[in-house]
């Protein structure tokens, strides 16, 4: 026998892309606090060493040849605090409608997301250490490689938005909403690293 | 944003209309390949766990094996024993566990929280396909004498990144499987009137995407390391050492946290009434979550109680407590309601609360071990008795798998398991896995070393608890077996199962067996947490 249940009204939206995409920033969170962890875990237990003078002691931790190339992570920081406004310009844009402001932002963001791709690279390329060198090269590798590698999945989401907003959906705000988020989270990720890697060291 | 699957009744029309049987084969085969029909995806997801959790025991058995003799080599030899009990681990734990959890929330959810299908289904196929290849990789990589502590690099790699392709495949499953319990509830249906089965997917789903990327970054750092400089993390040795947290307690109860809820939603079919207490167990299913914390920070809080003041004791015990008692009060809360609700009723008979109830038993006794082996005093660190803590766990995960099949197998398949084979084979499995558990509780007492298969001695019968070992693992070997030739023979001649077999309560009962392509032909609306009782006679009550 099949029990027949009154069928509901027709449900609201629910905001499917947007959780999602919050269970990916948590995700990501996560990810990333444990890799910064382990990074301040050997950074802790690194072994110490005279200072060329001899006076104190330091931890043995970064390698003698290394060139940080400082300026350009900073410019990369600056450049996800603009993003931020831009990809909440698009989110905005798109609660009112506006689709030629959506369009504009999402373009935007784009060009500065290939920005900081372009100062990602910079770094790798600047960085001028092997990777097989030592302990901190691999782990630094490793870690600025792997946001890397989140910083381009989220060039694909604004690829994705932007064609999707050119195809008419600019007034999809779950999208353009759940789409700030995981950029927020890549500047929030991004401060983080800069912070302990390309700064502390 | 909703999913629709569209491809199954053209695939069908199709195949049927096919004359070449190998082509009618091909299309069935692409069909399951690209489906994006949750419960082919859940179906598939479990199907490949059971094949894994036989080799898995099998293993067991052959570990149980060489370590009858402990002065020399039967079975393997001195290179293999390490990739073998490397192959245990990730099987039981990526290959049975989190899949077949994973597999039974992705197939059912849905279904229970009124939902036409999974959120994201493509993502679901997707992680079905990344988990799949990511263990080929894992599995084939060690058995070329890759995995933790391999002797070739190059296998050594590819086992990391094996690994890393299986976790990044579970999480999408997880993500899908959490976001539908948020988004695609029925109207009506608000979060404390998910069923019990769909609450212990969300929050076991959302411990696993908390402690999962915790692992991937590990395995990162671990390949990277491993594949060009080798220095940090200990080379092909450091491997378990980093990753070995997310093989063992208490990181094995996020695995089975999908599953924590399977008995309170079987028991509440059995007693026939509504749970009077519903709020406390939401909350000890929740909080068999918790455990994520202890993957999460990847450190094993213990009791040492070694020359310290009392206040340091305390210090000691209350992360101890948190990390590792408080899943166990989980459990414990689970176990406790759902037999109290089946005590004050007249119980119905439903097969499949008998491996429900073993399988949480045997997580709780698990659970009961790991608490004893952090007790410093007990002085059980780096015995067999850790080993005895994860195949109660393990295969009480195992168990809990199998009573949902045998459950939810009239809703995904159409028809019914034998009531005699259900209880019979949980039965077996059951003996199996105290058999192979229980002695090492025993050994771990007297100090047999773990991981280790050989050059070992101590004062008792050591032969006797390694042959019952081994012997135990063979058991559930062939429970298993037997239940997938079961379940093969009656899911497809097999009794045909009415749409309400069990005379539940949940909305899943309320479509047809085999519930159809697209769950619900309109939105159902509901107003209680038991559905079906509201709209059945008496209200359900026999």
């Amino acid at each position: 026998m099949t029990y027949a249940l009154p069928a509901g009204p027709r449900p609201a939206p629910r905001r499917q892309l947007f959780i999602s995409t919050a269970m990916v920033v948590v995700a990501g969170t996560m990810l990333m606090g444990g890799m910064l962890s382990v990074w301040l875990r050997f950074r802790a237990a690194a072994p110490t060493r005279p200072t060329s003078d001899g006076l104190r002691q330091i931890k043995d931790w970064l390698p003698a040849d290394l060139k940080m190339p400082e300026v350009v992570t900073n410019v990369g920081l600056l450049t996800f605090l603009v993003m931020c406004v831009m990809v909440q310009w698009a989110a905005y844009a798109a609660r009112r409608g506006d689709s030629k402001h959506v369009v504009s932002a999402l373009g935007l963001t784009l060009l500065f997301g290939i920005a900081i791709l372009n100062a990602q690279a910079a770094i790798f390329v600047q960085f001028n250490v092997g990777v097989a060198s030592g302990a901190y090269q691999s782990m630094f590798y490793a870690i600025v490689g792997t946001l890397t590698v989140l910083i381009v999945s989220g060039l694909v989401f604004t690829v994705a938005s932007l064609f999707k907003s050119i195809g008419g959906r600019a007034a999809n705000t779950d999208l353009l909403n759940a789409h700030a988020l995981y950029w927020y989270f890549l500047a929030a990720a991004y401060s983080a690293v800069w912070f302990v890697v390309f700064v502390q060291k | 944003m909703t999913t629709i699957e569209t491809h199954a009744s053209g695939t069908q029309v199709r195949a049927t209309s096919s004359d070449s049987a190998v082509g009618a084969f091909l299309v069935g085969v692409g069909a399951w390949a690209t489906t994006t029909d949750h419960k082919r995806i859940g179906r598939l997801f479990i199907g490949c766990a059971l094949l894994i959790a036989i080799a898995a025991a099998a293993l067991g058995a052959v570990v149980g094996v060489e370590r009858i003799s402990a002065t020399g080599y039967s079975l393997l030899d001195k290179d293999s024993v390490t990739q073998i009990f490397s192959l245990y681990r990730v099987g039981l734990s990526f290959g049975v566990m989190l899949p077949l959890l994973l597999g039974v929330a992705i197939a059912v959810v849905p279904l229970q929280v009124g939902a036409k299908t999974i959120a994201f289904a493509r993502a679901a196929m997707f992680g079905f396909w990344m988990w799949l290849a990511g263990m080929g990789l894992a599995v084939g990589s060690t058995i070329a004498n890759g995995g933790p502590g391999g002797g070739n690099a190059k296998m050594v790699d590819l086992f990391l990144l094996g690994m890393g392709i299986a976790v990044i495949g579970a999480l999408a499953a997880a993500v899908s499987v959490v976001t539908t319990v948020l988004t695609s509830r029925a109207p009506g249906m608000t979060l404390l009137r998910v069923p019990m089965s769909s609450w212990s997917a969300l929050t076991g789903g959302v411990a696993l995407v908390l402690t999962l990327p915790v692992l991937f970054g590990t395995l990162v750092y671990l390949y990277v390391d491993h594949r060009y400089a080798r220095v940090a993390f200990g080379g092909n040795k450091g491997v378990s050492d980093w990753m070995g947290w997310s093989l063992t307690q208490p990181q094995t109860y996020v695995y089975v946290a999908m599953g924590a809820g399977v008995l309170a939603e079987i028991a509440a079919v059995v007693s026939g009434k509504r749970q009077v207490l519903r709020p406390v167990l939401l909350t000890g299913i929740a909080i068999v979550s918790i455990a994520s914390l202890g993957g999460a920070t990847q450190v094993q809080h213990a009791v040492t109680w070694t020359n310290t003041s009392a206040s340091d004791k305390v210090k000691e015990l209350i992360p101890f407590l948190i990390f590792n008692g408080l899943p166990l009060l989980g459990v414990l809360v689970v176990l406790g309601v759902s037999l109290l609700g089946i005590a004050k009723s007249k119980p119905r008979l439903v097969p499949a609360m008998a491996p429900a109830l073993l399988g949480l038993g045997m997580v709780l006794t698990g659970m009961v071990g790991h608490l004893v082996s952090l007790f410093g005093p007990a002085q059980l660190a780096g015995t067999v008795f850790e080993e005895g803590e994860f195949i109660y766990v393990s295969y009480g995960a195992l168990l809990i798998g199998l009573a949902a099949v045998s459950y939810w197998g009239p809703k995904l398949w159409g028809r019914v398991l034998p009531s005699s084979a259900v209880l019979g084979i949980s039965g077996l499995a059951f003996l199996g896995t105290v058999l192979a558990a229980l002695p090492m509780y025993i050994a771990g007492f007297a100090n047999q070393p773990a991981n280790v298969a050989n050059n070992f001695s101590y004062s008792g019968p050591q032969e006797l608890w390694n042959t019952a070992s081994a012997a135990g693992h063979a058991l559930v070997a062939v429970s298993v077996l037997l239940f997938v030739l079961t379940a093969l023979r009656a899911f497809t001649a097999g009794e045909v199962a009415g749409d309400d077999p069990w005379d539940a309560q949940s909305l899943e009962w309320s479509v047809s067996s085999p519930a159809p392509s697209n769950n619900f032909v309109s939105t159902p609306s509901v107003a209680s947490a038991e559905p079906l009782l509201d709209i059945k006679p008496a209200g359900g009550q026999k």
